[in-house]
């Protein structure tokens, strides 16, 4: 039976480090090569050296595909291929492709330069391994290779993120990457046709969340901002840019121009400004209402926020900073909050999901003092605010994926273990599928059942379907016969005659002819009439005719009467059948050996 | 498989493929040169247009003063321009069920075709075709509906006077069925039954066939079709280009393996090396501007003209142009612009890679920028108070009928200081220029085609090896102009199929197969036995499915178990039911082993006689006779049933069962 395979790396019971390794076919592919936030050592990668001990990958994988630009989900790809060694295909979508090395190259800084470590990936491998990158456009059906085909979806989450089907022969897997179910002010909803795919692999980030509606948080979190700025305070939204930065830049731009405020809004770093460039050059990938006006008003042309100064920090007055990463795990938004947590009117809003180990995720804990590097401590005097604003699908709307997709089996990725086995469980109750969630490391096994594509001669189709009218009648199923040649890697199933030809066989008549002698005082004529009578009445269905050249056919089986030489009453029976006929003309034989009824004429 | 050709022009193809259950319309080309018979829409009133005299037969009889203007010798319609459909009549429009679109200058007649015909179908396109195929008919309703014309002229469509008219009126033909141009409204209805697809995406069509738009590098998101089921396979090549410009390469190999190919839009300019009109077209302008004068360039508001502006983007500061101001007049000319720089999945690379930097893939927007370009919507508003010359517009539209072209033409035409670059090559510049004559500006005519020259076609045609070729007949001779240039046809073996409009073509197919699946559970009860060495042969008996043109077969149910019967003595007499019907038989008996066979079992008084085919056996103990030969065997055998099928399964050892 063939069977499908699935194992984490990374993104097992656990956010973060997403990397999935899947065997269909005998294709091996990896999904995401991510990175862990959490962790500084090892950890941080996912441990390739499952595939192999020693060697490069490029010999185990038939290709590794990219969802989205998130480090958790790309920010191992230059390890893999240039460090561990890949040289086979990786596919992302465009936006992706231009989005990602910025990141990369972002993360390679803040991990080489600011941190001082060794022996990590340099800007050139980043630029060598963008090199193996072949595009994917939404929709289209990439042959990789002869067998597999993949296809990119929409998946919203953020811009150019994707769902890929993989294919091979009539086996397929979906995996989601990272996806979101309702639009947002800049991206559109994911969407997938009813692919019934043998493994649906989704994330499960809010497994147990049923969010409340977009526009209610949108609120609260202006409400927030405007308080804040009112008392004077100072706003700071860690983002990862680009993403959601996008969103609450066109949610505050439009809040401001609305409320004619004037505190200033910066973004830090020219990152989250190039970013801006991308969203208008990839427009197509934004949701319908900013595609449509794109002409007249280009959303992502901000006219209240501008480019942020690591001097502005220490400006008096009320501001809000857009300030990457996202988890205040590093990098410029761990400056700005170390400037301003001191401070009671100030306030950091996460505005998305923070992994486990990263000061984002203490202080949403509530924890109010931090242990810095060189033992230094911090008092968090600030308010801390989460919102959920990072674009993943709550149960509900993974609910409606599935649904959309109709899987034949469940497999849950990137989310906590105890809210998967919530989720999981809700999956098999209501779709009845099994739900599966391996941790990392662990291999899950799918055994699939494909049926088997074979080429069938129009004439038999034609023949069957002619007979069996436009309609199947479910009562009685018509049975339809041929051969199937196998010849190579080909099936063809045609009818027996077109088989004998095509294989340049001769047919061997089987015929058999058998004596049946009969007590019956007529004339020889009277006799078979007799004969045609009795097999009218006992054979219904059959095609019996008395031919006038004193024969009776049964079917293709020949009866002729004689009269015996000696005794005129004797008469003797001719039955001759081929092998195609033999049950009917075993069974003719043996009944006319019983004699005819009296009562005929 | 049947091939229905609604439109003549070559370039602007309109054709009905009836393959399998489906009816697919491929492309929904407009025939615009019908226009060229009508007086120009001038966008204020002209004197010079109104004075122009009346037309009356030579002997007075038949006076259409109201309807026909003569200029320079050549009568006009002063009517609104109409435009010559694909033919409606040859088949029921209602019944397509989906269109496929290759390019945005090949659905200019869809709202036709999907308004008032009951047309309830799906038609297919890719995002930039969409965007800028809806760009270039809002263009054209806006040019029509802005100079609102009263009249609307029929008497010189009564057959009897169009005979007498001069030519090329006197030609035209169906023009009963010409129509004026669609509404916005209808233009909105007809795009919003537009599916969006991506290059290589797979589109079922009802289970039965499969479609799909690959690369053709002609212009942004420009397509050709695979239409192919498991078995048969046609493309659809349709305005298709090798040269690098801004599209996505063609992708020629996905057309490999086509039983047919449909091969339209071609080059219209097949003379003309379309780099060296491009140099000649710079030149021209520098001329001119160095003159004093200034350059009106006819044209579309969407393709050629971005290869056009990043060319002088180039050339502007080597010719000291940098001072000219350069203008691009359409009511689109911003959307189109804005447009072009968003499409980076529909780019070549060059213009990929400047995207993911991330910088416009164009360099217009650097000449917006600069201020060297300016786009305006209209003559009339800015334009007006900020125009300067000399100067270079680009303007629409290329017919010279419409548009603001037509002002242009109005206001420059008597100076011989200006220039009139003619880029388009879908309208002869003679004709376009008729009801403007005498004409004192200069005229250069540099038609840039970029689509597939008879070389590179027959390059492509080797390369691909399609079994059979349809085209337009005008691919099957040169043209009538230059009818000793048999390099500028397409010479193929065997011949291509010509259609021309109104054909009906029997595409030359046999459909030999179809795919089925076996399901799992009958698979694995199949027993294969080998033939020949590596062919293997089953027997498959199953229940046939049919549902949404894919068929299963499955295993045949087991029949439910027969209740017992009271009348036991009557089961005897029920004929047999059959359910798997004895197989077909093949090969030969072996005399000397069937002989040993039967010695096995205690048959051993055989007597053997040699016949002509073969040889009789006769088995004296139970008098029972076999005659065995190449192709038969036949068993005679009196009252004696055990043996007559002791007899059978012995022979049937020694045969192929199938």
């Amino acid at each position: 039976m063939p069977e499908i395979k699935v194992t984490p790396l990374g993104a097992g019971q656990d956010v973060g480090r997403s990397c999935i390794l899947v065997s269909i076919g005998g294709k091996n592919l990896m999904l995401d090569c991510g990175m862990h936030m959490g962790y500084n050592d090892d950890r941080r990668f996912p441990d390739f050296s499952y595939i192999t001990q020693n060697g490069r990958l490029t010999d185990f994988l038939d290709c590794v595909i990219i969802s989205h630009f998130h480090l958790d989900h790309c920010g191992a790809l230059p390890y893999m291929s240039e460090m561990v060694g890949y040289d086979g295909p990786i596919y992302m979508t465009h936006p992706t492709k231009a989005i990602c090395p910025i990141l990369l190259e972002d993360f390679r800084k803040i991990t080489v330069d600011k941190k001082g470590e060794t022996n990590f990936f340099t800007s050139q491998m980043i630029k060598d391994c963008m090199k193996k990158v072949i595009p994917l456009n939404l929709h289209q059906t990439v042959q990789v290779d002869d067998e597999l085909e993949i296809k990119a979806y929409y998946a919203g989450h953020v811009l150019g993120a994707a769902m890929v089907q993989i294919k091979v022969g009539s086996e397929s897997v979906v995996y989601t990457g990272d996806y979101n179910m309702t639009p947002d002010r800049h991206l559109g909803a994911a969407w997938i046709d009813k692919c019934r795919p043998d493994i649906l692999i989704s994330e499960s980030t809010y497994a147990t969340t049923i969010r409340d509606s977009k526009r209610c948080r949108e609120r609260d979190f202006l409400k927030k901002v405007h308080e804040s700025i009112e008392r004077g305070g100072k706003v700071l939204i860690p983002v990862f840019a680009p993403g959601r930065a996008q969103e609450l830049c066109i949610l505050l731009e439009t809040f401001w121009e609305r409320m004619n405020l004037k505190a200033p809004i910066y973004f830090s770093t020219g990152l989250t400004e190039k970013a801006n460039h991308y969203y208008k050059l990839f427009i197509t990938w934004t949701n319908q209402k900013i595609r449509k006006t794109f002409v007249q008003r280009n959303m992502f042309e901000f006219k209240h926020i501008k480019a942020f100064d690591r001097s502005y920090a220490d400006n008096p007055g009320p501001m809000v900073v857009f300030a990457t990463p996202g988890m205040l795990h590093a990098g410029q938004s761990l400056q700005i909050f170390k400037k301003w947590a001191g401070n009671e009117k100030n306030m950091v809003i996460m505005p998305g999901y923070c992994v486990q180990g990263t000061i984002g995720h203490k202080i949403l804990n509530g924890q109010r003092k931090l242990e810095m590097e060189g033992r230094t401590t911090l008092d968090v005097k600030l308010q801390v605010e989460y919102m959920s604003f990072s674009a993943h699908a709550d149960a509900k709307g993974i609910m409606q994926l599935i649904r959309m997709a109709e899987p034949r089996n469940m497999l849950l990725v990137h989310g906590e273990a105890v809210k998967m086995e919530f989720l999981k469980g809700k999956i098999e109750q209501e779709f009845s599928v099994d739900c599966y969630m391996p941790a990392n490391g662990e291999t899950t096994t799918v055994t699939t059942n494909p049926s088997v594509p074979v080429d069938i001669s129009l004439n038999l189709l034609k023949r069957e379907m002619a007979l069996g009218g436009p309609l199947p009648d479910p009562k009685k199923p018509r049975t339809m016969h041929g051969t199937l040649i196998m010849k190579e890697n080909s099936l063809k199933l045609v009818s027996s005659e077109q088989a004998l030809k095509e294989l340049g066989l001769n047919e061997h008549q089987l015929r058999f002819t058998c004596r049946v002698q009969l007590q019956d005082p007529h004339s020889d004529s009277d006799t078979l009439h007799r004969i045609y009578k009795h097999l009218k009445s006992v054979l219904k269905g059959y095609t019996i005719q008395h031919l006038p050249d004193g024969t009776v056919m049964v079917e293709s089986i020949v009866i002729k009467v004689s009269s015996s030489a000696d005794d005129t009453n004797t008469k003797v029976l001719l039955l001759s059948w081929s092998y195609q006929d033999e049950d009917l003309g075993s069974f003719l034989s043996s009944l006319l050996k019983k004699g005819l009824p009296s009562g005929l004429c | 498989m049947k091939l229905y050709c609604l439109s003549g022009h070559p370039t602007l193809p309109c054709n009905v493929l009836k393959f399998k259950s489906t009816t697919i319309m491929l492309d929904c080309g407009l025939d615009t040169t019908s226009v060229l018979n009508f007086l120009p829409l001038p966008l204020v009133h002209s004197s010079r247009l109104s004075k122009l005299p009346g037309w009356v037969s030579k002997d007075g009889t038949v006076n259409l003063e109201k309807e026909l203007k003569e200029c320079s010798g050549r009568v006009f319609v002063d009517s609104h321009p109409e435009f010559c459909l694909p033919e409606r009549e040859l088949l029921d429009l209602s019944t397509i069920d989906v269109i496929l679109i290759s390019n945005y200058h090949c659905m200019m007649a869809l709202p036709y075709i999907t308004e008032h015909t009951g047309f309830t179908g799906t038609v297919y396109a890719t995002e930039p075709t969409l965007q800028i195929g809806r760009l270039l008919m809002e263009e054209l309703v806006n040019f029509m509906e802005r100079v609102p014309k009263a009249q609307s002229a029929t008497c010189w469509k009564n057959k009897e006077i169009q005979r007498i008219l001069p030519g090329p009126l006197k030609d035209a033909v169906d023009v009963w069925t010409w129509k004026r141009c669609y509404s916005m409204q209808e233009v909105n209805s007809a795009l919003s039954k537009v599916q969006l697809v991506g290059y290589s995406q797979k589109v079922e069509l009802f289970g039965a066939v499969q479609v799909s738009p690959l690369s053709s590098g002609y212009s942004l998101g420009s397509s050709n079709w695979i239409i192919q089921s498991h078995h048969e396979k046609v493309s659809y090549v349709s305005g298709s280009s090798l040269l690098t410009t801004h599209p996505q390469p063609m992708d020629q190999s996905s057309l490999k393996n086509s039983d047919v190919l449909i091969l339209t839009g071609l080059t219209q300019m097949p003379t003309a090396n379309p780099d060296g009109m491009l140099g000649e077209f710079c030149s021209n302008l520098a001329m001119t501007i160095r003159a004093g004068g200034n350059v009106l360039v006819p044209c579309y508001s969407s393709g050629v003209i971005y290869d056009l502006l990043e060319c002088l983007y180039q050339f502007i500061e080597s010719a000291s142009l940098g001072t000219t101001p350069f203008y691009f007049i359409s009511p689109v000319a911003n959307s189109s612009l804005e447009f072009s720089q968003i499409f980076a999945e529909w780019l070549c690379h060059n213009k990929q890679t400047k995207v993911y930097l991330p910088e416009p893939p164009f360099p217009h927007a650097e000449l917006i920028q600069t201020n060297k370009l300016k786009h305006y919507p209209s003559i009339h508003g800015d334009f007006s108070s900020e125009f300067r010359q000399p100067c270079v517009v680009f303007t629409g539209h290329p017919s010279l009928r419409f548009g603001d072209v037509v002002h242009f033409m109005e206001l420059w035409g008597k100076s011989s200081l200006n220039t009139i670059i003619f880029t388009e090559p879908d309208f002869s510049y003679l004709d376009a220029l008729a009801p403007y004559q005498p004409l004192a500006m200069k005229c250069v005519y540099c038609p840039i085609d970029t689509r597939l020259n008879f070389h590179q076609v027959s390059k492509l045609l080797k390369e691909i090896q399609p079994l059979h070729v349809v085209c337009p007949e005008q691919y099957t001779q040169p043209p009538v102009s230059q009818s000793h240039r048999s390099d500028l046809m397409l010479e193929l073996q065997p011949p291509p199929m010509p259609y021309r409009r109104c054909s009906v073509l029997n595409l030359p197919f046999r459909r030999r197969y179809e795919r089925v699946y076996i399901l799992p559970e009958l698979a694995n009860s199949l027993v294969p036995s080998e033939i020949k060495p590596g062919i293997s042969v089953a027997t498959v008996s199953a229940v046939l499915h049919s549902k949404d043109n894919k068929h299963t077969l499955q295993s045949v149910p087991k029949p439910p178990p027969v209740p017992p019967s009271k009348k036991r003595k009557r089961v005897m007499e029920e004929p047999p039911v059959v359910l798997v019907p004895k197989p077909l038989l093949s090969g030969a008996v072996p005399l000397e082993a069937f002989l040993a066979t039967l010695q096995k079992h205690g048959i051993t008084e055989v007597k053997v006689e040699e016949t002509a085919d073969g040889h009789i056996l006769h088995l004296q103990a139970e008098d029972t006779l076999i005659q065995l030969e190449e192709d038969g065997t036949h068993i005679v055998c009196d009252n004696n049933e055990p043996l007559r099928t002791t007899l059978r399964d012995l022979v049937l050892r020694f045969l192929q069962k199938l």
